[in-house]
């Protein structure tokens, strides 16, 4: 039987392997991945029993005081209800194979031990957040992996573009991080508590009690706590720092901006669920953000061509469907589609990492024919990409279909057509993807490709399964199990499953992939003659809707100029005033020192001068002889007598 | 009995004391010098008691004063005889210009 202490153990393992791996990795060298992959292994061992006993309805929570602020106390705690047990056993399963993978995909770099150390102080990281009971330390882990997110981004830091990349990841998260700072501060400074479940307790029975909510404060602080969201998992209009974050390892993109840490801004929102659900007009604007990000992501992916830069918008594109089902009101569906993406996410990574790793390209249109060469990547690759696609029975399609059924049945047909023309276009990238990097003919002579190891292929197998499976606990198979359970968490509409939905998704799915398989396959000319049809169309996609070139104009370079200004400011004025504080401090020293050298030196030497002038009159009657001072007091007693008798 | 009249006295201890002080001012010898000094106190000496005897009421103080100098006198010729031995001890002299160390 599970202790409900052991929990704790689940982040402070890798932690362990943290410390042991930055203070020790010189000497441990390769060993550094072997005990990463033992504490994240170990991780997952404590924390699947702890994840079965809540599946089956247990729940545990502890707290201790961690510090009085004036008299109210300050508690941090572990929380494990259906939604952390949920992102547990997702983050510990799919974390440790991306571990596995990475000890192949590293191997040989330079920097094997550090990269390990990260990963685990990563681990450390997300297992906090996940299984914390309070906005506070939710957020003190939340920036410890937006830190490794900068680490890892900028793992070869001596590619400049790289170091760019993760200096973009962390000021554009920032953003979004200074916001949920202040949400959960005028949170807590609304209902005097960051405990997640005191908040639900007192939200959901504020009818009840005399507590009177003060809407207007909460309305800020979800949409500040929104903010967040928009940061770290790259919702519009903050979304541009994923696809450049495709900088770092690519092990670094499968498990932080594929699986975990993009995820915990949505994990963020089913968080504060009560919140966003006892205040109104926030979801709408969860839902649209959600919306257009999706939209805008997929359209984007469709025409990029280095394979990372294509999942990244990808991720972008899911996380904007996580984010709509939640502004839906849609918990289960939204978390479902966490899990199941997190699952053939990482899956696409690895692949796309296993292929770069087998042909050192990373840019599709030099690949191609490579599923002879790669049987075990390409499979399993295009199993994961039949997930995303929404193909039946694999996972992707489940979790897809109920976000599409909270869409249609909670009657937005426009937010419902909208996601329904971003599964086509997903349906469409991914195939193009595949249809250009493992089928047709070898177009880059110079590649020469090969299988990876075991080591990075049975991962890949793994989190295939999983892709597979994974969708089953939410599927009619098991009675919708998995939003029963999520449903435990608070009360929001469900929706009875309608063929029709189901239908059109699959419908579009089948299109886009038959869409992409004419267009690379069959008809090559197509989509260059698409191309030159549509041509502003085109430009918009390929150039990512020019939101880079929009923020350099707008933010960067004010920002830049304003730097500058405030440079020549501090050069001119401060330093100005500084160094003249200076000179004159040199001049009135100088005056100074004159008049301590001619006038108070002066004085005294005079006065020495003086005295030794007159010694050398005065001393000449000092002769050593002793009639000589006789005679003057015998000459000087008759003068005062000869005086004294006159007078 | 012969009474000395006082300015006969006094005629005699200021020759004394001339003696003295030429001695004291032109004899190269140390002892000479200090044989010099004891004269002049004798003729101080010589004119106390004259003066007690012929002008005071009560004879003895002037007396008692001069056996007083005589006893003074005495320790300084002691002292002034026992630096004169030391003197020679170290410089092998006893002229006066001849130790003329203390000077500038």
């Amino acid at each position: 039987m599970v202790t409900s202490d052991q929990i704790l153990l689940v982040p402070l393992l890798p932690f362990l392997a943290f410390v042991v791996n930055i203070l020790a990795g010189r000497w441990l060298k390769d060993r550094a991945a072997w005990l990463s992959i033992a504490t994240s292994s170990a991780a997952c061992g404590i924390a699947l029993p702890v994840c079965w006993a809540v599946f089956q309805g247990a729940h545990f929570a502890h707290q201790g005081t961690w510090l009085m602020l004036g008299s109210t106390p300050l508690r941090f705690g572990y929380l494990m209800d259906p939604l952390s047990a949920t992102l547990l056993f997702m983050v510990t399963v799919v974390g440790t194979l991306i571990q596995i993978y990475a000890a192949g995909y590293m191997h040989g770099d330079p920097r094997y031990s550090r990269f390990f150390a990260y990963v685990s102080l990563f681990m450390f990281a997300m297992l906090t957040l996940v299984i914390s009971d309070n906005y506070l330390l939710f957020f003190m882990s939340w920036e410890i992996m937006g830190l490794c997110s900068y680490l890892l981004i900028g793992f070869y830091f001596e590619k400049l573009s790289a170091a760019n990349a993760s200096l973009k990841a962390f000021l554009t998260t920032r953003v979004g991080d200074v916001g949920f700072l202040l949400g959960f501060l005028t949170l807590f400074a609304a209902l005097g508590t960051l405990n997640f479940s005191e908040m639900n307790t007192l939200l959901a029975g504020a009818h009840k009690t005399h507590f009177v909510l003060n809407t207007g404060l909460l309305a800020t602080a979800a949409l500040f706590i929104f903010c967040g969201t928009i940061g770290k998992s790259a919702q519009f209009p903050l979304h541009v720092w994923l696809p450049d974050a495709m900088e770092g390892p690519t092990p670094v993109s499968a498990l932080i901006h594929a699986a975990t840490m993009v995820a915990a801004g949505v994990f963020l929102v089913a968080r504060s669920f009560t919140l966003f659900m006892a205040v109104p007009n926030i979801l709408p604007v969860v839902t649209a953000i959600g919306t257009i990000t999706a939209f805008m992501a997929a359209f984007i992916a469709l025409t990029q061509n280095d394979i990372k830069r294509v999942l990244a918008y990808s991720t972008i594109s899911q996380l904007g469907y996580m984010v709509t089902a939640l502004g839906l009101s849609g918990l289960g569906a939204g978390t479902f589609h966490l899990i199941t993406h997190a699952f053939f996410k990482a899956l696409l990574f690895l692949g796309a990492g296993s292929v770069i790793h087998g042909t050192h390209v990373q840019d599709i249109r030099e690949m191609g024919g490579l599923f002879k060469k790669m049987p075990h990547t390409a499979v399993t690759f295009i199993i994961a990409s039949l997930a995303l696609a929404g193909i039946p029975p694999l996972s992707g399609f489940w979790s897809k279909d109920e976000i599409l059924l909270a869409a249609f049945g909670s009657g937005h047909f426009l937010v419902y057509g909208v996601l329904l023309l971003t599964a086509f276009m997903t349906a469409f990238y991914m195939f193009r993807l595949i249809f250009l990097t493992f089928f047709g003919a070898a177009r880059n002579p110079g590649v020469h490709a090969h299988e990876s190891p075991a080591l990075m292929t049975v991962p890949l197998w793994c989190l295939a399964t999983g892709s597979v499976l994974i969708g089953i606990p939410g599927s009619p198979f098991m009675h919708h199990w998995f939003q029963t359970f999520i449903a435990q968490m608070a009360h929001y509409p469900e929706y009875d499953p309608s063929a029709f939905v189901m239908a059109c998704s699959i419908a579009v799915a089948v299109l886009g992939i038959a869409l992409a398989g004419i267009m690379y396959l069959r008809q090559k000319h197509w989509a260059a003659a698409v191309a030159k049809t549509f041509p502003s169309f085109y430009r918009l996609s390929f150039n990512k809707f020019y939101f880079d070139e929009f923020y350099f104009a707008y933010v960067v370079k004010p920002f830049q100029s304003l730097g500058r200004a405030l440079f020549r400011f501090d050069e001119t004025v401060i330093d100005g005033t500084v160094n003249n504080a200076g000179r004159a401090t040199l001049f009135v020293s100088a005056v100074k020192q004159w008049i301590d050298t001619y006038i108070v030196d002066g004085a005294v030497n005079f006065m020495g001068t003086a005295v030794y002038f007159f010694n050398s009159i005065v001393k000449r009657i000092q002769t050593g002889i002793l009639q000589n001072y006789l005679l003057i007091v015998f000459v000087s007693v008759l003068a005062f007598l000869f005086f004294e008798l006159k007078f | 009995m012969i009474i000395l009249p006082l300015p006969h006295i006094l005629i005699f201890s200021l020759l004394l004391f001339a003696i003295g002080i030429y001695g004291a001012l032109v004899r190269r010898n140390i002892i000479g010098i200090l044989i010099s000094i004891e004269l002049m106190l004798n003729a101080a000496n010589i004119n106390l008691i004259a003066f007690s005897k012929y002008t005071s009421l009560a004879p003895e103080t002037g007396q008692i004063f001069a056996l007083f100098v005589i006893a003074i006198a005495a320790t300084a010729a002691a002292v002034g005889l026992a630096i004169v031995l030391a003197l020679y001890r170290v410089r092998k002299t006893v002229q006066a210009d001849e130790v003329h160390l203390l000077k500038w």
